[in-house]
């Protein structure tokens, strides 16, 4: 698949709470091929100090327009906080891999996504092309707070369940043990588990997969230098040697990875 | 040029830049066994650089000839193969008269100084008679151009670069990474999961520039200077420090078409400043 460097007008810039921010670009050829599980690499300085672009899983799509939901960690999110509508944002894309799914309606079972913390970012694009299927989302966070996007997927026609840390809203635990007990009843037997979070929630995942004998499919992140493969920064171990998170990936078939 | 591990086999590129528009592709290092590498994390970054240890992963000399070269051929430009050995001199010596099969191969350049190979005490380039003894070896087994690239990790690099030149090298490439370390805080671990990493990027460029000037007032045979360029100007200090060719790296994780907007540049410089020849340049610093 075809990527593109280019240069995206800021369409938007919103602070949704907290640290974290949604944004609006306008890339035609990014967006027309695009699929969800694919990410940008943004650079957001022209100094030397963050020298290296940032990825971020592409959030949404709406004609020409890209969107992107990240959270302010550091000096380069930070950065990118501070542009405004209007400026423009040198972008490569759309990078990796990308869930696989079927464009049937025919799907039987449900589909499950499971989004710990800003895993929401990628599954919102998911969810949304995923729409003639029946979705459930579980969507974990520490607190009530966190809890991320939990309106656009109930607009997007998900059933969303929620679980914190401290049972502030929804179920008490993490989302992975809220998975764990779904599945503990016979007839919820998912057809495909998408899943984006912490490396330790998508082990969780994995193992819930096995032992269940589930399709499931995670996108993982990794450090990244350069994001298009070259510089092999971003391996990560599957069953089939290293494969980098950027190109193979990031989304990889549950039961091909090597913990 | 392109740096060696930076451009990987150069298909990754492609849909950013007209390949056959850069004056050669170093392809990145090769050994004659595929090699996996370091775990992960491999790298990380640091003010106006990075660290990386990646490890030499690559596939392995038979894997490359069938399933890289065949692209790489198809570009057009001159490919030079870096190559490494696991446990030398034998399998330089195994990789060069394999590579003297392959017409399309410009040249070799000999990495003998890459600092991710674990269980080596001290680098061959960290060495003049070590270099000295495996330049000479590669010098009787090729007739192609021969490179050798060396360590900024020494104490006189001059004194190495003229132990090549003495052994047989056509030319010398220099620098390769930084011995540097980055530490996470929190976790008291260093952020790259070997410990020791090398550093590149435009934080090591002055140190490049001085070693680039040193080789060249050491030496007769081309230089070829890297090491944190990133526009025309920082390429411009390599040549005027006696780089008679210059390799991008790092930059290119930046923007992907850099290097080719470095060659323009440098036309442009030319054409603006009235300078017939790039060769005027080389090595033109008033010091």
């Amino acid at each position: 698949m075809k990527n593109f460097q280019l240069s995206a007008k800021i369409l938007s810039q919103k602070k949704i709470k907290g640290n974290y921010w949604h944004c609006e670009l306008a890339a035609p050829l990014i967006a027309k091929n695009a699929c969800p599980g694919q990410f940008i690499n943004i650079r957001v300085s022209d100094t030397y100090d963050p020298l290296l672009r940032r990825p971020l899983s592409i959030h949404g799509v709406k004609g020409a327009k890209i969107k992107i939901f990240y959270k302010v960690v550091g000096k380069a999110t930070e950065i990118l906080a501070r542009k405004k509508k209007g400026e423009l944002l040198d972008i490569i894309g759309p990078l990796g891999n990308g869930f696989a799914f079927g464009k049937r309606k025919t799907e039987n079972g449900k589909q499950i996504l499971v989004a710990g913390g800003m895993g929401v970012a990628p599954l919102m694009f998911l969810a949304e092309r995923l729409k003639k299927t029946t979705i459930q989302i579980l969507v974990g966070a520490r607190t009530r707070e966190e809890l991320l996007c939990i309106n656009d997927f109930k607009q997007a026609g998900c059933l969303v369940s929620v679980a914190t840390d401290d049972g502030s809203a929804g179920f008490q635990g993490r989302v992975s043990d809220l998975l764990k007990q779904l599945l503990q009843e016979a007839q919820f037997r998912p057809q495909t588990i998408y899943a984006c979070g912490p490396r330790l929630m998508l082990k969780a995942v994995a193992d819930m997969a096995n032992e269940y004998a589930l399709t499931a499919q995670l996108s993982l992140e990794e450090h990244m230098s350069c994001g298009i493969g070259a510089c092999l920064g971003c391996v990560v171990k599957t069953k089939g040697g290293l494969k980098r998170v950027c190109k193979e990936g990031p989304v990889f078939a549950a039961k091909e990875l090597a913990w | 040029m392109t740096a060696s591990g930076t451009f990987g086999y150069a298909e990754e590129f492609q849909d950013f830049m007209e390949l056959k528009k850069l004056g050669a592709i170093v392809t990145k290092t090769l050994t004659l066994k595929p090699r996996q590498g370091n775990a992960a994390p491999r790298t990380c970054e640091t003010p106006a650089g990075m660290l990386n240890s990646i490890g030499l992963e690559n596939p392995g000399l038979e894997i490359f000839i069938q399933d890289k070269l065949p692209f790489l051929k198809k570009i057009g430009i001159p490919i030079v193969m870096s190559i490494a050995s696991e446990e030398e001199p034998e399998e330089f010596l195994e990789l060069v008269s394999r590579i003297n099969l392959i017409p399309e191969v410009a040249a070799v350049e000999l990495n003998i100084s890459c600092p991710n190979v674990r269980g080596k005490n001290s680098l061959i380039a960290q060495d003049a008679e070590a270099t000295y003894q495996i330049v000479q070896e590669v010098r009787k087994r090729t007739d192609k151009v021969l490179i050798t690239k060396l360590s900024p990790n020494v104490t006189s690099i001059g004194e190495i670069a003229e132990s090549a030149e003495k052994a047989g090298s056509d030319a010398i490439s220099l620098i390769n990474t930084l011995g540097g370390m980055s530490i996470d805080v929190q976790q008291r671990k260093p952020k790259v999961s070997s410990g020791i990493a090398g550093l590149s990027g435009p934080a090591i460029r002055p140190v490049a520039v001085r070693m680039v000037w040193e080789v060249f007032n050491k030496v007769k045979i081309p230089v070829i200077g890297m090491g944190g360029i990133t526009d025309v100007p920082s390429a411009l200090e390599f040549i005027i420090a006696g780089a008679t060719a210059v390799s991008v790296g790092t930059a290119n994780f930046i923007n992907p078409k850099i290097s080719l907007a470095i060659v323009s540049g440098l036309k442009e410089y030319l054409v603006s400043n009235k300078i017939a020849d790039i060769q005027e340049l080389v090595g033109s610093l008033k010091i």
